[in-house]
């Protein structure tokens, strides 16, 4: 199979849904410049037409209402933002309107829109241009939440949502636009709120949300080495969340870590840690444990920086802490830098 | 000096007085029953300012999509004229808008063009110019129309929608209800511009204003507005002069908060009051009184059965609550 990556996969998932349906639009500050969202609507505009992918003024609160009015009357938008930090700008619209429509209106309605919004890090991105803020999203009713992780679920998830006659947030990390995968060339869907093995295995559950799982894959090989066998599982969806499937990982593994790529104060690790604590008390041989982002606003200096994110490191320090293990001799070990793909600016 | 336009045909100016009526005597009815306690959702009434919507909605001829704030039991009433709807929707019944899950502030019927209400203040308006938006591509022939009041105008959702629509060049219809408060924070102690209407014009569209409080009047500006909004592509502000007789929330009065004078109100407004102008106005086209009667008579008994059948119809069960988070499949 051909391979893609993640921003080629959401290209072509949006490219593929514009072609099928004639109602699907996209917009958003910066969509159809050069730069392109990092690629993903690349092309769009002189496939489409100006009048199904188009650039607007720096105004979210109100783009995202348009959006709404859009979607409720026959349309199918999707609004990009290129950093969930300028999302916060479109919350009163996604929190007051978007999310209570259907509720308010006897659940009869329909509001086919789909919010995609990029997870900055790196290059001294700092304090505003680096937020994930899961939880703010999943603590509303009314909204699915989605974040996945892989070139393949990208593209089937973002189908799904586009398809889905209810709001969607779909969360890009920046790092996984490079992520490189096969991805099936024909339209598919990967259903929401059906979560993911990532990877099989025994001793320890590790439930990773975005870039932590890129994290966590690099982790569970460092610990195969010493005989530990970790499971990932990738919820893929936050918002309906696949509590089934990380209850039986868990059930099996006897215990946990969350690796969020947000902060862990009232996080979505929070909600996490407490549904598998309360679902698998009686199974668990240790308390449910969160990795997640400094308490800190982000410091855009590298070395701090460095000290802020989580990374494989700090999830195989968790590890060996739960099993009562010995901290390896990591010096050996080749951690992800993002100075091998990205040197900036944005 | 300005030449009294053409009058209206008689039909026209009898729906307009209907419309009139149907939203006054509603309200007059939720005043009546809301100490009985079951209408429990908070109130903005309309009374005093029907004429705008009502005036607006008529123009419009059913090809409105509307949008409108808590304030919008005239729009609504303007737009479906359904009153069952309504009163359902108001005693929090399964047979309301929402089944009782909206109430006041989330009044809507898409299906028959009154989209959505909504209880914070300016978000209706940038909704409505992506409804602009969908009619343009998708050729429906329809309108958006935002009705909102001038505190609105204070948020800079209002203006950045002006913005947008003007940009996109869309015939959207927005209708600034101006009673002249927020709460009871008048317009000058919240906005620099002398004028709404003036500062308004620097966006590309077209801006009116109408202190007529006229409903005949309103539906001529509309008329005319809407028309040039569809021929220019692009949006048209109303600024329509109006009072709110009642309390901002709530079915009484509010002369004792102190921050508006009794006596001016009835001299500038409550004397001229738009329906029993048009009722005069139905007189002097030799409408008889008995016929008027008639006309408001069958309304009121309309509105009665709607009011008798709302009390006694279901009420959501408790399985109705975690249903319809997410559109259900019909
Ligand atoms: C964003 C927001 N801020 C504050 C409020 C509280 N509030 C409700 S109505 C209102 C006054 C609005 O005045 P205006 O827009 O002129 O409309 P009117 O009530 O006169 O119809 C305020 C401040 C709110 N609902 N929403």
């Amino acid at each position: 199979m051909r391979k893609l990556d993640y921003a080629g996969a959401i290209r072509e998932a949006m490219a593929q849904e514009m072609e099928r349906d004639p109602r699907v639009f996209v917009y958003g500050i910066g969509v159809p410049t050069w730069s392109s969202i990092f690629g993903t609507t690349k092309g769009l505009t002189e496939q489409f037409g100006p009048e199904r992918c188009f650039d607007t003024p720096i105004c979210e609160d109100t783009m995202t209402g348009f959006g709404l009015g859009a979607a409720i009357r026959g349309l199918r938008p999707i609004h990009v933002h290129i950093r969930v930090d300028f999302m916060i700008l479109a919350t009163n619209q996604l929190l007051n309107m978007v999310s209570n429509y259907i509720y308010s209106t006897g659940g009869k309605l329909k509001v086919p829109l789909v919010v995609r919004a990029v997870v900055g890090r790196g290059w001294g991105q700092g304090a505003q241009h680096s937020k994930s803020l899961f939880s703010n999203f999943t603590h509303i009713p009314g909204l699915k939440v989605i974040a996945p992780t892989t070139a393949s679920d990208v593209k089937g998830m973002l189908t799904a949502a586009i398809r889905d006659d209810n709001p969607v947030i779909c969360f890009e990390h920046r790092w996984l636009y490079w992520a490189e995968e096969e991805v099936p060339e024909e339209p598919y869907e990967v259903p929401l709120g059906v979560g993911r093995i990532l990877r099989p295995g025994r001793d320890v559950t590790v439930v990773g949300l975005s870039w932590m799982n890129v994290e966590a894959r690099l982790a569970a090989d460092i610990l195969y080495k010493r005989g530990v066998s970790v499971e990932i599982v990738d919820p893929r969806t936050l918002a309906p969340l696949d509590e089934d499937l990380i209850v039986e990982s868990v059930k099996r593994t006897g215990r946990c870590i969350v690796a969020d790529c947000d902060w862990v104060e009232s996080g979505f690790s929070a909600e996490l840690a407490a549904r598998i604590s309360e679902k698998c008390f009686g199974r668990l041989k240790a308390p449910v444990k969160r990795i997640g982002f400094a308490h800190t606003p982000c410091p855009t200096v590298r070395e701090l920086e460095n000290e802020f994110y989580p990374n494989a490191r700090t999830i195989v320090r968790g590890i060996e802490e739960m099993l009562g293990l010995e901290a390896a001799n990591l010096d050996g070990e080749d951690f992800f830098s993002h100075e091998r793909r990205f040197r900036g600016p944005f | 000096m300005t030449l009294d336009p053409e009058p209206l045909p008689k039909t026209t100016s009898i729906q307009l007085f209907k419309s009139l009526f149907l939203a006054r005597r509603s309200e007059e009815y939720i005043v009546k029953h809301y100490p009985e306690n079951l209408m429990r959702t908070p109130m903005h009434m309309s009374m005093g300012q029907e004429f705008v919507s009502v005036g607006v909605c008529a123009a419009l001829e059913g090809k409105a999509d509307v949008f409108a704030s808590y304030r919008s039991h005239a729009a609504f009433l303007a737009q479906t004229h359904d009153t069952d709807l309504f009163f359902s929707e108001l005693y929090g019944r399964s047979s309301g808008t929402g089944e009782g899950k909206g109430g006041s502030m989330h009044l809507a019927s898409p299906g028959q063009g009154h989209i959505l209400s909504s209880g914070v203040v300016a978000t209706q308006i940038p909704v409505a110019v992506g409804a602009g938006f969908a009619n343009m591509r998708l050729g429906t022939g329809r309108t958006a129309v935002v009705f909102f009041g001038d505190g609105a105008a204070d948020a800079g959702v209002f203006w950045e929608s002006l913005n947008v629509a003007a940009l996109y060049r869309l015939p959207v219809m927005f209708v600034c209800e101006d009673n002249g408060y927020a709460v009871d924070t008048p317009r000058e102690a919240r906005q620099v511009p002398a004028s709404l209407t003036e500062a308004v014009k620097a966006f590309v569209c077209d801006s009116y204003e109408d202190d007529s409080g006229d409903v005949e009047s309103v539906y001529r500006l509309a008329r005319g507005a809407v028309e040039k909004a569809h021929r220019e592509r692009r949006p048209a502000f109303l600024n329509v002069k109006c009072c709110r007789y009642l309390e901002h929330v709530g079915t009484g009065d509010d002369w004792h908060w102190g921050y508006r004078d009794k006596a001016a109100v009835e001299r500038e407004w409550i004397s001229r009051d738009a329906l029993l102008q048009q009722r005069v106005r139905l007189a002097s086209l030799q409408m008889s009184e008995s016929a008027i009667v008639a006309v408001e008579d069958e309304i009121d008994r309309a509105i009665r059965a709607s009011v008798a059948k709302a009390s006694q119809a279901p009420i959501p069960g408790p399985e109705r609550l975690y249903a319809g988070v997410f559109h259900e499949k019909a």
